[in-house]
């Protein structure tokens, strides 16, 4: 497993450079907004991988609550990390198609202003994570987890049951797509849920580093409150138990 | 309409957004690897 990830990054790599070929050259041009449609290919991908890295943090949350699995409230942190990055994509990109189209970077538009509560929601879960001290933070973390989930389909489905600026669903909504654009779509799309795998997995690697060499920190503090020598107290250190992972995180 | 710097200038958000953030993680990487080099001294 950590052999393949230099060959999966490669293939990636190739896979996204073929997906912003599709997107630039290969898809057609759409009729009424001309070539900055093409925001589309990296816009909606962007949405959908963050909507399914928070799916993966609400399981992953839900998991940790039932079983208090540490490797579970890891995957937890890293996937809401990596959505709020390609959330951040979306509220970016989002603002620079909307200027030339509706002549506005920003309006409270039902879609967009969930979509902004979203990323608050995992923004301050994120920060929850990062400075509270509390034994407690995971299940606090996993709990508020659950509840910005519950966003995720109010982002989703809130363009079916408002008026609103923003386009259709392309997918099972009530929009519709040429087939051609809906193939370098699922490309980038493809391309993305890749790159979003791999960096999941570099994260989640110094994810459990972070947390064996903060265990290995303790131990050594506390051995040596007790008066041992630091070499036993490195001995029973859990970074022991593992090789060193050089190339792996 | 000349739309094609917003085009640009949304792709180039976006590899830049994701560039940032696997700098910090690589920052990070070191910074932990360090840690780990330290505490095996």
């Amino acid at each position: 497993m950590k052999r393949a990830f230099p060959i999966l990054a490669v293939l990636t790599a190739l896979l996204l450079v073929y997906a912003f070929y599709e997107a630039l050259w290969v898809a057609p041009m759409e009729r009424t907004m001309g070539d900055v449609q093409r925001i589309f290919y990296y816009h909606v991908p962007s949405a959908w991988t963050a909507f399914l890295l928070f799916f993966v943090n609400l399981v992953a949350s839900v998991v940790y609550l039932i079983g208090k699995n540490a490797k579970a409230d890891a995957l937890a942190a890293v996937s809401a990390e990596v959505g709020v990055v390609f959330c951040t994509v979306v509220l970016v990109t989002g603002p620079i198609w909307a200027r030339p189209v509706w002549g506005i970077w920003w309006t409270w538009d039902i879609r967009l202003t969930t979509t902004l509560v979203l990323w608050l929601i995992y923004v301050s879960y994120l920060v929850l994570r990062r400075f509270s001290d509390s034994s407690q933070t995971p299940k606090l973390a996993a709990v508020l987890a659950i509840f910005g989930a519950l966003d995720v389909p109010l982002v989703y489905f809130s363009i079916w049951f408002f008026r609103t600026q923003h386009p259709q669903p392309v997918i099972g909504g009530g929009g519709s797509i040429d087939p051609r654009m809906l193939h370098v779509l699922l490309i980038n799309w493809l391309a993305f849920s890749c790159f979003a795998f791999l960096v999941c997995w570099w994260r989640y690697q110094l994810e459990l580093l972070q947390r064996d060499l903060e265990e290995a920190q303790a131990l050594e503090a506390l051995l040596g409150d007790e008066g041992l020598p630091a070499t036993s107290a490195r001995a029973r250190s859990p970074l022991n138990k593992t090789p060193s992972r050089p190339g792996t995180v | 309409m000349n739309s094609i710097k917003f085009l640009y200038a949304a792709y180039i958000a976006t590899w830049v957004i994701h560039g940032l953030y696997l700098g910090s993680l690589l920052r990070r990487y070191n910074r932990l690897r360090q840690q780990r080099k330290d505490l095996g001294k």
